[in-house]
């Protein structure tokens, strides 16, 4: 008999009040029990309209189906048939926007909390079964692959497990890409992120850190080292600022610059750990995706009174993951909506002490279909704030297309690539995730990572 | 992990260290830089290449130790690891063209300039060097800049060495002696690289400095670097660190220098407090 219950299972939380102080993890996870239940939500449709919505196509009413029964290590192995990555898919997908989007229960009421379910299959089996070491039949042949955000970490998972001696290749001192610098401590735990890379090292995969590449070698010197086939997978680094006075105060921030101090460096241990990080009381972040909530939500756990989130369309349009919103609003994050930067304001000195804004209202939809904001007239404002955090996306960084002849790119620094396959203009070389995309999701930058892991093998095999 | 496998001291506050890293040796060229981070509570630390052996692997950087970092790197010994080394990075200089070069340093400036004024040296340019500092037991790499310069002066702010001044005053007296350079290569702090500049604009001199504002990933995608330069942002860590002088809004990285002014004092203090904690125990 289906739980006919209207509501997902509640996921147990730190209280907002407790958890805007530190940055251990936020959503605790199901347990058990919560999951059984929630498991029976599932109706497990014939036509499993779910399913679609997933990049990855996740065999959704099957895993379901064995968390029902209490059969965890079996869901496991069904969700990773097309999911290397659970653990964290579950924890940061836009489930509301694809899996769950999709879902039948979703017409009355929530939708079978697929995400939830998903990580705790992934938590429960990391904390339950033993490792097993497997025994890969090695084919001799080298792949590197180039940076090991998402993308790279899939598609080197799935060639070793093919039998190729993979090497990933990483500008920073740790692997991991966004997974590590960008999303944070409290929505994703570097530990559980530090375990699929260690994983990843069982099998044999090697990671050569501290390696830019562009500059210590380029793709055509990693060709002469033995490399038969490469993947780019370098994410979208660059980060774009707004144009307008004022950006190079002090205290102006890129939010790449502010989580990557506080998630990579540990700037919310200083001084035990040597990074600094600059706070502020009064903090305004512009932009209104996942990056905006997470900038957002770390300037608050790091003593800032006053966090605002200023974002120039409407609620609705808000980018950002329902779930983070809904979280940044809990923990007292103040959302000045329909407003719109045109100054920042610095004192004698050079330091931020506010943000000149206009506000805005929706007009005719633009060419992306949404009501394009138009100013109001005699609405300038200032917010005083003395720290500016600029989250209004990235680009894909120019350094590997301005060293690699050969290499195709959109005006805009996508790399092109051959969507089935993942193929760039340059023979034996792959692509994908936001190096390919744009700025993205962790889930389609595995699903890159993977196609073209498919691509290689079938290029080697023909070579 | 990379070894230090030499260590000497320059001067009281400045150390030198050949770091075996072959891969940044195999590529590395004057004017580009290399990011350490010491050991895993470590920021990332940008310092100049100052000399690479290929053969050998190695890669000579020159520091100041200002801070907790610097202070950090210089208590370690030959033989002992750093635990990130990662570079080349930021465009090589460019000398292509040039006969005749004046390569002003200021202090540790010197450092930087080094293996720029020995590169335009190798290539057959004449070298004019002009090195400041404050008094004589501040001088370092004397007979490396001599040996690639055709002249070099030294300069120290209270005489105590080589001519009494400021570098700017020689290198006009150079200039208005009938001197025509090429280049000038301005590197110090950031007051110098400005008066340096402001004497070579009316003359018309083509004069690049080396920028080093304060750096985090050094690949472009922190934006923490960013430097104003004909009116246009630039990312010192992938444009630069050489800009031309006479572009930059030098009162603007002056600004930007004192970011974490006080961020720095407590971690020098909180280290030092965790040094006498060690003695203790
Ligand atoms: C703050 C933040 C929050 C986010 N939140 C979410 C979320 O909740 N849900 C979601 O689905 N997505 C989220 N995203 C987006 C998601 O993280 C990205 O789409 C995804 O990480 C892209 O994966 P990737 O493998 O293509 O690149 P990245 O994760 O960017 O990894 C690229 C790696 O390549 C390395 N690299 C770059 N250049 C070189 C080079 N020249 N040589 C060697 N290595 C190089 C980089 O250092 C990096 O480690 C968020 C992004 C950010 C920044
Ligand atoms: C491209 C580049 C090349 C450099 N080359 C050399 C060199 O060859 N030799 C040398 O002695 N120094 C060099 N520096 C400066 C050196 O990086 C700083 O002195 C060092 O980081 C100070 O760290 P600290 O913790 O010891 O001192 P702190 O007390 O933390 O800082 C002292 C001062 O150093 C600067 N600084 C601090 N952190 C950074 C940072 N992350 N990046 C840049 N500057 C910072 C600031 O101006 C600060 O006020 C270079 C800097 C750059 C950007
Ligand atoms: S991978 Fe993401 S989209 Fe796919 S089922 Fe899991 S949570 Fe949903
Ligand atoms: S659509 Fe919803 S109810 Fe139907 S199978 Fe998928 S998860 Fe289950
Ligand atoms: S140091 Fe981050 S962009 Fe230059
Ligand atoms: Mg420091």
């Amino acid at each position: 008999m289906p739980n006919m219950s209207p509501d997902k299972v509640k996921m147990p939380e730190q209280e907002p009040d407790v958890r805007n102080k530190n940055f251990l993890e936020v959503a605790l996870g199901y347990t058990p029990e919560m999951a059984q239940e929630e498991a029976k939500r599932c109706l497990q449709c014939k036509n499993k309209p779910c399913v679609a919505g997933c990049p990855v196509n996740v065999k959704i009413p099957e895993f379901i189906q064995h968390v029902a029964n209490g059969e965890f290590e079996k869901a496991y192995e069904k969700i990773t048939e097309t999911n290397s990555l659970p653990a964290i898919c579950g924890r940061v997908c836009p489930q509301e926007s694809q899996c769950e989007k999709l879902c039948v229960r979703g017409i009355k009421g929530e939708p079978v909390a697929i995400g939830r379910l998903e990580r705790f299959v992934a938590d429960w089996f990391m904390q339950n079964s033993k490792p097993q070491a497997k025994s890969i039949q090695k084919n001799g042949t080298k792949v590197a692959v180039i940076g090991s955000g998402p993308a790279g970490l899939t598609c080197a998972g799935d060639l070793v497990n093919l039998g190729y001696d993979v090497t990933i290749f990483e500008a920073f001192h740790t692997p991991g890409g966004v997974l590590m610098y960008g999303i944070p401590e409290f929505r994703l735990p570097k530990a559980l992120v530090q375990k699929e890379i260690d994983s990843l090292k069982q099998l044999g995969v090697e990671i050569k850190t501290n390696m830019v590449i562009g500059k210590v070698l380029s793709l055509d010197e990693l060709k002469d080292e033995g490399y038969k086939a490469m993947f780019i997978g370098t994410g979208a680094g660059l980060p774009n600022f707004m144009g307008i006075p004022g950006e190079n105060l002090n205290g102006v921030y890129s939010s790449n610059e502010f989580l990557t101090r506080i998630n990579l460096m540990k700037a919310y241990l200083f001084p035990q750990y040597g990074t600094p990080v600059k706070v502020g009381k009064n903090v305004a972040v512009v932009g209104g995706g996942n990056v905006a909530m997470d900038a957002a939500r770390s300037a608050k756990r790091l003593g800032a009174e006053n966090v605002y989130i200023v974002y120039r369309r409407s609620e609705k349009e808000l980018p950002a993951r329902l779930e983070e919103i809904h979280h940044a609003k809990e923990e007292g994050i103040i959302f000045k909506l329909l407003t719109n930067p045109t100054k920042i304001i610095g004192t004698d000195e050079g330091w931020v002490k506010g943000i000149e804004c206009v506000e805005m209202e929706l007009g005719e939809p633009d060419s992306s279909g949404r009501r394009r904001p138009v100013v109001k007239k005699n609405s300038e404002h200032i917010i005083d704030v003395d720290t500016v955090i600029i989250a209004i996306g990235q680009s894909p960084n120019p350094l590997i297309k301005s060293t690699t002849k050969g290499l195709d790119t959109h005006d805009w620094g996508g790399i092109i690539v051959e969507e089935a396959t993942g193929a760039t203009s340059k023979e034996g070389v792959y692509a994908g995730g936001d190096a390919v995309t744009g700025a993205a999701t962790v889930i389609l930058a595995m699903g890159a990572g993977k196609t073209a892991a498919k691509a290689i093998d079938e290029y080697l095999r023909n070579d | 992990m990379y070894k230090i496998v030499k260590k000497e001291t320059l001067s009281p506050a400045v150390k030198l260290m050949k770091i075996n890293a072959p891969y940044v040796a195999r590529k590395a060229e004057p004017g580009q830089f290399i990011i350490l981070r010491v050991d895993e509570f470590g920021e990332r630390c940008p310092l100049t290449i100052a000399d690479y052996d290929r053969e050998e692997g190695t890669v000579t950087i020159i520091f100041q130790e200002v801070g907790q970092t610097t202070k950090s790197l210089g208590m370690l010994e030959e033989g002992q690891d750093i635990l990130d080394f990662v570079g080349p990075l930021g465009v090589a200089s460019h000398f292509e063209g040039i006969k005749k070069a004046a390569v002003i340093g200021g202090g540790l400036g010197t450092a930087i300039a080094y293996p720029q004024a020995k590169k335009l040296h190798e290539m057959g340019a004449e070298v004019h060097s002009i090195v400041g500092f404050r008094n004589k037991d501040l001088i370092i790499l004397e007979s490396e800049m001599s040996k690639a310069s055709s002249k070099l002066i030294i300069t120290t702010d209270d005489g105590s060495n080589g001519t009494k001044g400021f570098v700017t005053d020689e290198l006009k007296k150079l200039i208005e002696e009938g001197n025509t350079y090429d280049l000038v290569i301005a590197i110090g702090p950031l007051i110098m690289m400005k008066a340096v500049s402001n004497l070579t604009r009316p003359y018309g001199i083509k004069t690049v400095v080396s920028m080093n504002p304060v750096m985090i990933d050094g690949t472009g995608m922190c934006g923490g670097c960013r430097v104003t330069v004909g009116g246009k942002t630039k990312f010192a860590c992938v444009d630069g660190p050489d800009f031309d002088g006479h572009e930059v809004d030098f009162d603007e990285a002056m600004r930007r220098q004192l970011m974490y002014k006080n961020h720095e004092r407590q971690s020098l203090e909180d280290h030092k407090c965790n040094l006498g904690g060690e003695t203790n125990a």
